[in-house]
C-alpha cells in the first residue's frame, strides 16, 4: 500500500507540468488558436525561471520571469496567426523551434547548476492542516509542494471562469463561431490575444516547474516532449480543464512508472516503459477520434483565422 | 483611417519583394539577438558564410548536410500538399535507417551493389511504415495526425536506444553503449569527393516534381489538399490518396534515414536523424512545397547548420543559434504571406466607414 501511495503522489507530481501547459493549450484552443508551440513556451519558461531563480533566488521573480516568457512566445504566435492571419500550424511549430533554440542558447551557461537552496526549500512539499489527514487521498494528493496545489486551484478557477461566468461564455463563443461572436459585439481580438497570452504564460510555468522543482537543475531540453504530450491532453481531456487534472496525473503516472519499476521483479528494459506515454497518447487520441461525438468535439473555429472582410 | 483589402490579383514581383524584404528583416531581427551577445551581427553572418562555402572542404560538408536535408523535405512536402501534417520525418528517418541497418547486419558479406539496393529498399519499407501507421488512423478515423506523427517520433528514438543499450549494443566498444560500424560494404560510395547521397537527391527533386506535377496520384494529391469535398465529387479515393502519399512520404525520409546510417555515421544511433526531421518542416514550408525551390532552400540552411558550427568555434556562440535564426526567417516569412494577400489602404473618406462593401 505504502509503495502505491508513493507512486500515486509521484505520479502527481510529474504531471504538475503536463498539466499547467493542459490548462494554457485548453485555454489558448478555446480561444479557437491552435498553439503548437507548447514545448517551446515551455522551454522558454524553464530557462527563464531557472536563471532568474539562480541570479535572484527569488521564487517570485522566477515564476514572474517564467511567466513573461512563455507569453513573450505566445505573443509571436499570436500576432503572426491573429493579426497577420497565418497558418496557426506552421507557426506552432516554428515557434517551437525558436523556444528550443533560445532555451539551449541561453541555458549554454545554466548546465550543471542547481535551484538555490531557498527556492528549494520554497517548494518543499507541505502538508496540508486537516485534507492530509484523510487516508490514501490525502498521503496522495495533500503532502504536496505548493506548485502542485496552484495546479489544482488553477485548473478548478479555469473551469469556473469557462462554463460559469460571461467572459468564459464569450470565450468559448470567439473559438467556436468567431463571426457570430464578432456580430454580438464581442472583441474577437481582444479575447484571442488574451487567452493566448494566457496560455503562453502557463505554459512557461510548467516549464518552470521542470527546471526549478522537478529535477531540480539546469538540463538541455529539459521538457522532452511533455509539450507535445499536453497537446494530445487537451484532446485528451476534451477541451475542459477540470478532465486536464484527471488526464495530466494519469500521464505523470505513465511517465515515471518505468524508472519506478527498476528494482522490481518486473524485468522490462526502461528504454521500452519510456514509450508508454507516447504510446498510450497514440491510442488515446484513436480512441477518442473513434467514438466521435458532437461533446467531445474541438472549438468549431479551431485554427480558422478570423478575419471580418470575409465573413 | 486605414484598412487591409484582399488584393485582387498577386503578382509575382511584388510578391518576391515582400519575401525578400521579410528575410532581410529576419536578419535583422537575428541581429539585434547577436548584438545582446554583445557581438557584432555583420561579421557573425560573414563567418557564418565562410564556414559553410569558405574552403571545398566547408563546402563538401555542407553540401553533406543538404543531403538529408533535400530527400526528407520532399518527402513531408508530399504530405503536406494533401494538408497532412506529417511532423514524424525524424522517427521516419529514425526507421529507415534501423531497417536499412537491420539489412546491414543481417547480410554482412554480400555484394556492395546489392546489400545497398536492399538497404535502400529497407529505408523505404521502415520510413514508409512509419508514416502509415498514422495515415490508416487519419483514413479511418480522422485521427488528429500531427500529434500521432510526433509521438512516433519519441516512439522510434526510445527503440533505437533501446537496441543502442541493449540486443545491439556493440560487446567490442568495451562498456560504451553504441552499435557497431557496418562492413566497407555496407558504407555509400564517394562521387567527386561526396557520397552518393547527392546523387538520390538530386534525382528524388526531380521525381517528386514530376509525381506532383504530372501524374495523376500527385494531382489528385493536390486536390485533396485542396478539398476534401471536391476530391470527392472528382471521385478520388480519399483513403487511398492518403495511405499513397505516406507512404511515399514516409519512404522518402526513410531514404534519407538510410543515407545518413550509411554514409555518415556507418553505423545506426540515436543521432542519426539529429533534428532534419524538424528542419524539413520549415524548408518545405518556406519552398512552398516546390520541389527545386527544397534543392535551393535545403542547400541555405545546410550552410546554415554548417556556419552555425563554423561559429561555436570561432564566437563560442552556441550551435542552438543556428535553429533561432531559422526560427526567425521561417516567423517573417510566414508573418509577410499577410501582405503578399492583403494590402493596406489609407482610408481618404471617413463617410464609407459605415458601409462596409
Amino acid at each position: 500500500m505504502a509503495l502505491v501511495i508513493s507512486f500515486l503522489a509521484a505520479a502527481v507530481v510529474a504531471g504538475t507540468p503536463l498539466l499547467f501547459a493542459t490548462l494554457g493549450e485548453v485555454i489558448t484552443e478555446r480561444a479557437g488558436n491552435l498553439n503548437l508551440g507548447v514545448e517551446g513556451m515551455m522551454l522558454m519558461g524553464a530557462v527563464a525561471g531557472f536563471s532568474v531563480g539562480l541570479s535572484t533566488k527569488s521564487v517570485i521573480l522566477a515564476l514572474l520571469a517564467a511567466m513573461a516568457a512563455g507569453a513573450a512566445g505566445a505573443l509571436i504566435f499570436a500576432f503572426l496567426t491573429i493579426t497577420l492571419r497565418a497558418n496557426n500550424v506552421v507557426s506552432g511549430l516554428t515557434l517551437t523551434i525558436f523556444g528550443s533554440g533560445v532555451s539551449t542558447m541561453f541555458g549554454k551557461e545554466l548546465v550543471g547548476k542547481v535551484t538555490p537552496d531557498n527556492v528549494k526549500a520554497f517548494f518543499a512539499p507541505v502538508a496540508v492542516t486537516g485534507l492530509s489527514k484523510i487516508p490514501f487521498i490525502g498521503e496522495v494528493f495533500f503532502k504536496q509542494d505548493p506548485f502542485v496545489y496552484l495546479g489544482y486551484v488553477l485548473a478548478i478557477l479555469l473551469g469556473i471562469y469557462l462554463y460559469n461566468t460571461k467572459a468564459g461564455l464569450n470565450l468559448r463563443a470567439v473559438g467556436e463561431n468567431p463571426a457570430a461572436a464578432d456580430a454580438a459585439s464581442i472583441n474577437i481580438t481582444l479575447y484571442k490575444y488574451i487567452h493566448v497570452l494566457l496560455g503562453g504564460a502557463l505554459c512557461g510555468l510548467g516549464g518552470a516547474y521542470l527546471s526549478l522543482v522537478y529535477v531540480p537543475a539546469w538540463q538541455e531540453n529539459v521538457t522532452a516532449g511533455r509539450g507535445w504530450i499536453a497537446i494530445a491532453l487537451v484532446i485528451f481531456s476534451t477541451w475542459s480543464p477540470y478532465k486536464a487534472i484527471f488526464g495530466s496525473y494519469l500521464f505523470g503516472g505513465l511517465d515515471i512508472i518505468g524508472f519506478r519499476l527498476q528494482g522490481t521483479s518486473i524485468h522490462v528494459s526502461q528504454y521500452v516503459f519510456d514509450m508508454l506515454p507516447y504510446l498510450v497518447t497514440i491510442i488515446v487520441l484513436v480512441v477518442v477520434s473513434a467514438r466521435k461525438n458532437k461533446k467531445n468535439a474541438p472549438p468549431q473555429g479551431l485554427g480558422v483565422p478570423y478575419f471580418r472582410e470575409e465573413r | 483611417m486605414f484598412r487591409f483589402v484582399k488584393r485582387s490579383e498577386v503578382n509575382s514581383r511584388t510578391s518576391t519583394k515582400i519575401r525578400v524584404i521579410a528575410i532581410l528583416l529576419a536578419l535583422l531581427a537575428s541581429g539585434i539577438f547577436i548584438l545582446l551577445l554583445s557581438l557584432n551581427p555583420l561579421s557573425v553572418y560573414g563567418s557564418m558564410l565562410k564556414g559553410a562555402f569558405g574552403d571545398p572542404y566547408k563546402f563538401k560538408q555542407t553540401i553533406i548536410k543538404a543531403i538529408p536535408l533535400v530527400i526528407t523535405s520532399l518527402g513531408v512536402t508530399i504530405a503536406f500538399k494533401m494538408q497532412f501534417w506529417n511532423i514524424g520525418g525524424e522517427g521516419q528517418m529514425i526507421m529507415g535507417a534501423f531497417c536499412a541497418s537491420a539489412v546491414a547486419f543481417k547480410f554482412p558479406s554480400m555484394p556492395k551493389p546489392l546489400l545497398l539496393i536492399l538497404m535502400i529498399i529497407g529505408g523505404v519499407i521502415g520510413g514508409g511504415v512509419w508514416s502509415l501507421i498514422p495515415a490508416f488512423f487519419k483514413a479511418r478515423w480522422k485521427t488528429n495526425e500531427t500529434i500521432v506523427t510526433l509521438m512516433m517520433n519519441y516512439i522510434a528514438l526510445k527503440w533505437v536506444t533501446y537496441l543502442q543499450y541493449g540486443p545491439w549494443k556493440d560487446p567490442k566498444a568495451k562498456g560504451f553503449p553504441k552499435i557497431a560500424n557496418f562492413e566497407e560494404n555496407a558504407v555509400l560510395p564517394k562521387l567527386f569527393g561526396i557520397h552518393l547521397g547527392w546523387v538520390i537527391a538530386l534525382a528524388m527533386v526531380v521525381l517528386v516534381y514530376i509525381f506532383i506535377n504530372k501524374t495523376k496520384k500527385g494531382y489528385e494529391i493536390s486536390v485533396l489538399g485542396e478539398s476534401e469535398n471536391t476530391a470527392k465529387y472528382a471521385g478520388i479515393n480519399v483513403n487511398k490518396t492518403i495511405i499513397i502519399a505516406l507512404f511515399i512520404s514516409g519512404g522518402l525520409c526513410g531514404v534519407a534515414g538510410m543515407i545518413q546510417a550509411s554514409a555518415v555515421s556507418n553505423t545506426l544511433s540515436t543521432e542519426v536523424a539529429g533534428g532534419v526531421g524538424f528542419t524539413a518542416i520549415i524548408v518545405s514550408w518556406l519552398s512552398f512545397l516546390s520541389a527545386p525551390a527544397i534543392l535551393l532552400v535545403s542547400i541555405l540552411f545546410a550552410a546554415l547548420l554548417q556556419g552555425g558550427a563554423f561559429i561555436q568555434i570561432v564566437y563560442g556562440i552556441p550551435n542552438a543559434a543556428a535553429l533561432i535564426l531559422q526560427a526567425m526567417i521561417l516567423f517573417f516569412v510566414l508573418g509577410s504571406e499577410f501582405f503578399v494577400r492583403y494590402k493596406l489602404v489609407v482610408k481618404k473618406e471617413l463617410a464609407v466607414e459605415g458601409g462596409r462593401a
